[in-house]
């Protein structure tokens, strides 16, 4: 009897799983042609960052000198890190869009997975982080930067910062689905953006920081992605370990974990 | 099948915590394969209603049922037999008519092939198969309600809802979208649709619901409801707004009917149109009030609406 329930239960379970998975690659699949066919959108917010690299590479690289390394290389693994950040918006966006255009109302009146609609958001959203991370690869090696390691070193920390950008798009998630509109959506993500990225060691040594932002900016996450990023790519600084990777893949999976159920909570209550 | 498509017991729902009253107790039932005209005013708890039917939202107390289904404990056996066209074209604006159907498709759970040739027969359907290949982006408002109640077909629905499928269309795709919702029904589909227009729930509906603020304030079939109401209007037009007003004092001294003044036409209604006009006439001339025009005709929801609530629909 117990042995009949418990089957039915794992059946229903597999059953859910599945549809999870289908219903997720259908809402995949379709944000990923939404950006195909506006590939303006994409163009621009792949500008962004070239124009960032640009400005630091050649108008105020020469101004911050940074002992044991080419400010060059320096400079790109962060920008990898703020282009990931800054990309991640978009899945907030989106999800208000979607919210506002009444395709949400609809999901939800059909016998799909619920979950699925954030899950195919956010891993459509991590396949165009992937396309972005290989232009500003392409970029990147223009302005003259070079691996210092190895080149499976340098997927590692491309790896890490995919991971990274998954794991933060939960939190524009939660961002996408509180925000009334997509306009508001992006204004309420740029004050939670910004001083993660600019108060973090992504362009400046945090030794150059007052003493007061230099404690948040030293053990912020996206510090420790970039001081990641920057040892497995250049090897800098060169005497430090790897540890911050692994610190790195913590607050990762950590932000998940707390983020995703708060998604799913906030979806569930939004009408 | 059970006999009732839905049973609806005094459901409530308010929003804002507690602030808005959206829906007030409403009850209703709709026979499988009739069609219930949802009618009401902006902001009178249509959608609600919908969403609340259509498993989207709970209400806050109150319980319905869908082909004898509980609506709360089997909401998921009730997602495969209904469908639902929203207020707003729910479409992906980027993606083409076909895509939009293969993705709902997909997501109700139809094989990939089946999905496709359902898709393609629906594009067909709908006379939209020449711009099937077409983002959303470039289809007219007529076009895209029509995908829209495409898409909520792809599951052949046994009971759909319609929220609001014609507001803002010109007349033709209006006619054009009616005829689809006529065949739908001809085919057996049962079918709630909500709507503005008198003349709309008039033409399709087999039982007309009329709701204004989160109340079922009248419930019967189109003629019962004219019946209810008189079997004439007389409508009187004058100058304007301030001799309507006059005009409809002066006769309120000696005539019981119900009077109404909507702008500068007075609407009287009555069992005995001809003769009661003639009073009016006599009473309106007596005051030296100007006459517009005069009309008596059979009355429409319109004048049903306005006995019921004071106002018109448009208010
Ligand atoms: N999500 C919501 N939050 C707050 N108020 C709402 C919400 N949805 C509807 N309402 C309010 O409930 C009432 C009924 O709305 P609705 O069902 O959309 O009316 P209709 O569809 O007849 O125009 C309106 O006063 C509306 O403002
Ligand atoms: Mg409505």
């Amino acid at each position: 009897m117990t042995t009949i329930i418990e089957q039915k239960t794992q059946s229903n379970i597999m059953k859910s799983v599945k549809w999870l998975a289908a219903d997720t690659l259908t809402i995949t699949k379709r944000n990923l042609i939404s950006y195909t066919r506006i590939p303006q959108a994409l163009f621009f917010s792949t500008l962004q960052p070239v124009m960032f690299v640009l400005l630091f590479r050649y108008v105020f690289g020469s101004a911050i000198p940074i002992k044991g390394v080419q400010y060059v290389n320096y400079l790109i693994p962060g920008i990898f890190v703020q282009t990931v950040l800054f990309g991640s918006v978009s899945t907030g966006i989106g999800l208000a869009e979607d919210l506002q255009k009444g395709i949400i109302e609809r999901f939800k009146a059909l016998p799909m997975s619920k979950m699925a609609v954030l899950m195919g958001r956010t891993i459509a959203d991590l396949v165009r982080n992937i396309l972005v991370v290989i232009i500003i690869s392409g970029v990147g090696f223009a302005v003259g930067f070079r691996i210092q390691t190895s080149v499976v070193s340098f997927v590692a920390a491309l790896l890490l910062l995919l991971l990274f950008s998954f794991a933060i798009s939960w939190g524009f998630t939660i961002v996408g689905l509180t925000a009334p509109n997509s306009e508001t959506a992006q204004v309420m993500s740029f004050p939670l953006i910004f001083p993660l990225t600019f108060a973090s060691s992504a362009f400046v040594p945090v030794a150059t920081m007052p003493t007061w932002l230099r404690e948040f900016a030293t053990y912020q996450p996206v510090s420790v992605l970039v001081d990641a990023s920057r040892k497995l790519m250049v090897n800098f600084p060169a005497n430090v370990s790897n540890w911050s990777s692994v610190e790195s893949i913590f607050w990762s999976l950590g932000a998940v974990v707390v983020l995703l159920p708060l998604a799913v909570y906030k979806f569930s209550k939004t009408a | 099948m059970s006999e009732q498509a839905i049973e609806v017991t005094d459901i409530s729902k308010t929003f804002a915590k507690g602030k808005v009253k959206a829906l007030d107790e409403v009850s209703f039932t709709v026979e499988t394969g009739t069609v219930l005209g949802l009618l009401g005013p902006n902001g009178a708890g249509k959608t609600t209603i919908v969403r609340i039917l259509t498993t989207i939202l709970k209400q806050d107390s109150g319980t319905a049922k869908i082909f004898g289904l509980d609506l709360s404990s089997q909401s998921h056996v009730i997602k495969r037999l209904i469908g639902l066209a929203g207020q707003y074209a729910a479409v992906d604006e980027n993606l083409t008519g076909f895509e939009n159907l293969v993705m709902i498709s997909r997501l109700t759970h139809l094989k990939k092939s089946v999905a496709k040739t359902r898709s393609l027969e629906l594009l067909e359907q709908f006379d939209l198969t020449s711009a099937k290949d077409r983002p959303l982006k470039t289809y007219s408002g007529g076009m895209r309600r029509r995908l829209d109640l495409a898409a909520s077909l792809v599951n052949n629905p046994n009971l759909l809802f319609l929220d609001e499928p014609t507001t803002g269309l010109d007349p033709q795709s209006r006619l054009m979208l009616w005829d689809s919702i006529q065949q739908l029904v001809k085919d057996g589909t049962t079918v709630l649709l909500t709507t503005q227009y008198l003349e709309e729930a008039d033409r399709l509906a087999d039982q007309i619901i009329v709701i204004d603020h989160g109340k079922v304030i009248a419930n019967g079939t189109p003629s019962d409801l004219k019946a209810q109401f008189g079997t004439s209007i007389i409508s009187v037009e004058l100058q304007d707004n301030n001799s309507a007003e006059l005009a409809k004092a002066k006769i309120q001294d000696s005539i019981s009917n119900k009077l109404i003044v909507d702008r500068n036409v007075l609407r009287i209604i009555s069992n005995d149109g001809p003769k009661l006009a003639l009073d009016v006439l006599r009473i309106i001339d007596a005051n030296s009030i100007n006459l517009a025009g005069l009309n008596i005709s059979e009355p429409s929801l319109d004048d049903v609406f306005l006995t019921l609530t004071g106002k018109t629909i448009e208010e």
